[in-house]
């Protein structure tokens, strides 16, 4: 027995009403003590117990920072704010060229080349072959260098700033972090 | 760019200077020029201990594991714990993606009593051999 019955009436309309989306993108808020210049500690990941300087507070609720490279290895990097200890030092960021840091925040600045997937007579040819290693891309070098340079010239300004970027936070015995101000 | 001004050293900064002093690790005078020194052991994570499963006087509940994290003695405290990463790292006999260390991932939910111990709940229950066992407490998810 099916208890699917025939309708009575039909709808005088053919399309039915779309539903409407009632769901907005809104940019992720983040911690008050996130702000641009802010030295961050980095608690996960290749680059743990780094201390970098945050550059920007990215729409998708990342954060964009760097070492500076030269100072500790940290290149521009975007990092999650849920992994990474804001301290109350702070770093001026004047004469960053802002044009550049919306570049390097902007979409698809990170994102990974595409391979191209022919497989032509070129390829099978280097099968045999070591495949070339990786290379910086030049234009995330040239970023990369134009960032740091008038970030390393303000760090020059203050003393002990670029031995402190360059060293590593770690927890010894008795360490408390709970306790800890930083 | 338009930022906050450099208004003297941070807290952490301070801390850092003042070891760098005591353990005359680098010349902080030679700014920035001395950059390699001795590795660090880089740890991030405390120590924790698990004591048990919450449990009444005859019931066990193995989904909820305590944890009495070192340095941790009250409740105060014990908060700042709450949501963080716990990881019970152990070695098992047999490799898997080619290593023998294994983990089980949990996070804090709660304290445990007055006395700084915390509940904690792990993807797959800590097996009961491991009360006594040490578990890493990472620093993450941070909301410093």
């Amino acid at each position: 027995m099916s208890d699917a019955k025939a309708q009575k009436y039909y709808p005088a309309d053919e399309d039915k009403a779309k539903k409407t989306v009632r769901k907005t993108i809104r940019p992720a808020k983040l911690r008050a003590s996130l702000q641009p210049g802010t030295v961050l500690i980095l608690l996960a990941g290749r680059f743990r117990g780094k201390r970098v300087v945050l550059l920007k507070q990215l729409p998708q609720g990342v954060l964009l920072v760097t070492g500076p490279y030269k100072v500790n290895g940290v290149p521009l990097r975007r990092v999650n704010a849920r992994y990474v200890i804001a301290t109350s030092t702070k770093v001026d960021l004047d004469g960053i060229d802002d044009s550049v840091v919306e570049k390097v925040g902007g979409e698809g600045y990170f994102a990974r080349e595409k391979k191209s997937k022919k497989q032509g007579e070129e390829q099978f040819f280097k099968q045999g072959e070591k495949p070339e290693s990786k290379k910086v891309s030049s234009n995330r070098a040239e970023d990369q260098r134009s960032v740091d340079k008038a970030l390393l010239a303000n760090l020059k300004k203050e003393p002990f700033l670029l031995s402190y970027l360059g060293s590593t936070f770690s927890l010894r015995k008795g360490d408390r972090p709970h306790e800890m101000v930083f | 760019m338009a930022t906050g001004k450099t208004d003297g050293l941070g807290l952490d900064m301070l801390h850092w200077l003042s070891d760098e002093v005591v353990y005359n690790r680098t010349k902080p005078l030679a700014m920035g020029m001395e950059m390699k020194r001795e590795r660090d052991t880089n740890t991030l994570h405390r120590h924790g201990k698990h004591l048990s499963y919450q449990r009444g006087k005859r019931t066990t509940n193995p989904n909820t594991s305590l944890l009495k994290i070192e340095g941790v003695d009250t409740t105060e405290a014990a908060r700042f714990y709450e949501g963080k990463k716990v990881a019970f790292v152990y070695r098992a006999s047999t490799e898997r993606r080619g290593t023998k260390i294994r983990v089980i991932w949990g996070k804090v939910t709660r304290p445990h009593g007055n006395s700084g111990v915390v509940r904690a709940q792990f993807r797959s229950n800590l097996p009961p051999k491991t009360f006594g066992a040490s578990v890493r407490i990472m620093l993450y998810p941070s909301s410093i």
